[in-house]
């Protein structure tokens, strides 16, 4: 479907889709068999100005928004969930600082995120902190000029290959949700080490690792925005966040759609193609609605978080539920089309399938998606009654 | 320093056919490309002026719509384009082609390097790169696959041969002809593609070349087509299809068929 983008957005689409077909493609297999980080990809993701879509242009980005990267992303997410995992954290880590940090921070880091010199990653998850962030047990406390972090967090995506961590670690345990602040921690930061990569079910190209904090000490001007303000950051940055998610489950479901057309098409059984069958052409026609119904849900949502910063909660939950539960559907559609060839490695929609679980669990499984719609209704209607 | 790229818009290989009454290229529906091999002396120019600093020209000789591989090629980091385009250039061979590229060339304001792809896709003769040299009277160096060092006085670089390569050095100005090895050219950029849009393109005709005009086109072309045709298909064929494994599966058999 036609959704009128401007020239400069039909732009972004056309550079991400030849990133995404030229280098992408090729190599996803690979490194998901290899479970390889993709530092060339994201090289010509940085050269292509990529990363700067959603920076200011005072800081050498493109001053985009929410809608730009969706629409980066869900190309890259036709390609590679792992690899567009990867730019998106990067994203992801940046955004506190985009949001809350001074105008010294921004100066600092915003520039080398633009560039591709260096990457973000966003450190929340602990052991015993994932939908209830309230059970947060890294600490920050201050002494003299530095903060000193302990603490060690968990499933951190662009861990050990990320060199700016933006860590969200408790200020002041007595005062609960208040009590927690956002920092940034660099890779070369005294007392940060990492634990080993983690091994995944899906989304292989991307690293995951544990962030060790033992007596690390930061300059006191690490503090992202003010004391306290940590968890409203978390939603904010998440709200800003969850529509690029959405948008790799829309390219995603795109690329099994595609896989199992072009199958359809050429498999033959009872001497005509398969796609002949109403069986198989009822199912093509449901993964076709539901990706374009999420197509059009995400791009809505992004673009609304664009215009209506203060009410982004919604929206962003709802697009990032619907469009992932479609990823996962549609991915396990497209194996059954493709049936025994769909669930040999030599064949893309295994991986599509491994890789679209993530989409339902990461930043806010979708449950917890459920439970802020449900939240936002029942203060819509409490306000409209 | 001052590079020019000379490049060419060519059919797309992917879509070639020849009309087989005849015998020419059948050009209408397929899509137009940048020369691939000219990709490569467009990479190799922007990464000089990455690394030297500089600027990079390029310079196209064809219809009107050569315009889009000059846009193109700004997209990929070039920052100037020249179309040279005019009636009375069209029909040129490679003996025209030089005459009217080196016209252009010296109308710039000076340059230090000028490079080429080491041929085209269509053509198929790699003389352009070599004659527009000896036009401009600066020395060259044809199938170069790497760039050891450059300064505006000299190159050294490493030429390909067919069993290995040379370690060659030249003094500058002078051209270069490269082959794909020598990088990989980059995706276009979202910067270089809004300034892409807007850029403001040179044209160059042949009144403002000064040109001979007998020089020029079909008329200034002593390369003579005396016949054009598709080689006579060798033995017996016949196409293999389905999935990749019925595929294997058919040739295994055919093979088997002939040793047997």
């Amino acid at each position: 479907m036609d959704y009128f983008l401007t020239e400069e957005q039909q732009m972004i689409v056309d550079v991400a889709r030849q990133i995404t077909d030229e280098l992408i493609i090729p190599q996803r297999a690979e490194l998901d068999e290899k479970e390889e980080f993709p530092h060339e990809i994201l090289g010509a993701i940085a050269q292509a100005d990529l990363f700067g879509l959603y920076v200011p242009e005072k800081y050498g980005g493109y001053g985009g928004g929410c809608f730009e990267i969706v629409l980066a992303l869900e190309q890259f997410g036709r390609g590679c969930v792992g690899v567009a995992t990867s730019y998106a954290a990067s994203a992801l880590g940046i955004y506190p600082v985009l949001l809350s940090g001074s105008e010294e921070m921004k100066d600092k880091y915003l520039p080398e995120i633009v560039s591709g010199t260096k990457r973000a990653a966003f450190a929340l998850t602990e052991a015993n902190a994932g939908s209830d962030a309230s059970g947060i047990q890294t600490t920050a406390v201050l002494d003299g000029d530095e903060w000193v972090l302990n603490g060690t967090k968990q499933w951190i995506t662009n861990g050990g290959e990320a060199q700016i961590y933006t860590v969200v670690a408790i200020t002041d345990k007595s005062k609960g949700a208040r009590g927690a602040s956002m920092f940034v921690v660099e890779d070369t930061d005294p007392g940060f080490s990492y634990g080993p990569k983690e091994k995944k079910l899906g989304i292989r190209a991307s690293a995951t690792r544990e962030l060790v904090f033992k007596d690390c000490r930061i300059p006191k001007d690490r503090l992202v925005g003010r004391k306290g303000m940590g968890f409203i950051m978390v939603m904010k940055t998440l709200d800003l966040s969850r529509p690029g998610i959405a948008a790799l489950g829309v390219g995603l479901g795109q690329a099994a759609l595609d896989e199992a057309v072009v199958y359809a098409k050429q498999r033959v059984q009872f001497g005509r193609p398969i796609i002949s069958f109403q069986a198989v052409q009822h199912m093509l026609a449901d993964m076709a609605i539901e990706v374009e119904a999420s197509r059009a849900l995400v791009y809505n949502a992004a673009k609304h978080i664009a215009a209506h910063p203060e009410s982004m909660s919604k929206a962003s939950s709802m697009c990032k539920v619907f469009a992932t539960d479609m990823a996962m559907k549609v991915a396990t559609d497209a194996v059954q089309v493709l049936a025994g060839y769909g669930y040999m490695r030599e064949y893309p929609v295994e991986k599509m399938m491994r890789d679209a679980k993530i989409l339902q669990i990461y930043e806010g499984t979708n449950q917890i998606q459920r439970n802020v719609i449900g939240q936002e209704l029942n203060k819509e209607y409490t306000r409209n009654s | 320093m001052k590079i020019v790229v000379c490049i060419k818009q060519v059919p797309d290989a992917k879509d070639v056919r020849l009309d087989p009454k005849t015998n020419t290229l059948a050009r209408e529906g397929v899509a137009s490309i940048m020369n691939p091999y000219d990709r490569h002396a467009l990479e190799a120019g922007v990464c000089l002026k990455e690394q030297y600093g500089g600027t990079v020209t390029v310079l196209t000789m064809g219809p009107p719509q050569a315009e889009e591989v000059l846009r193109d090629a700004v997209a990929c980091g070039a920052d100037e384009a020249i179309l040279v385009s005019d009636r009375a250039f069209a029909g040129a061979d490679t003996w025209a082609t030089t005459y009217t590229l080196a016209k252009a060339i010296e109308k710039l304001d000076g340059y230090d390097l000028v490079l080429c792809g080491k041929q085209a896709i269509d053509g198929d003769t790699a003389q352009v790169g070599p004659g527009l040299a000896q036009r401009l009277n600066i020395p060259y160096i044809t199938y170069a696959r790497k760039i050891n060092e450059c300064t505006r006085e000299v190159i050294r670089l490493e030429r390909m041969t067919d069993d290995g390569y040379d370690e060659v050095e030249m003094d500058l100005p002078a051209l270069l002809t490269v082959v794909k090895e020598i990088n990989e050219p980059r995706i276009p950029s979202l910067k270089g593609k809004m300034k892409a849009k807007k850029l403001q393109i040179t044209t160059y005709t042949a009144a403002d070349l000064k040109a001979d005009p007998n020089c020029l086109g079909l008329k200034g072309s002593p390369t003579q087509v005396a016949r054009v045709f598709s080689p006579e298909m060798r033995g017996d064929r016949s196409m293999i299809t389905g999935t990749v494994a019925e595929q294997v599966e058919q040739l295994f058999e055919k093979l088997e068929d002939c040793l047997s």
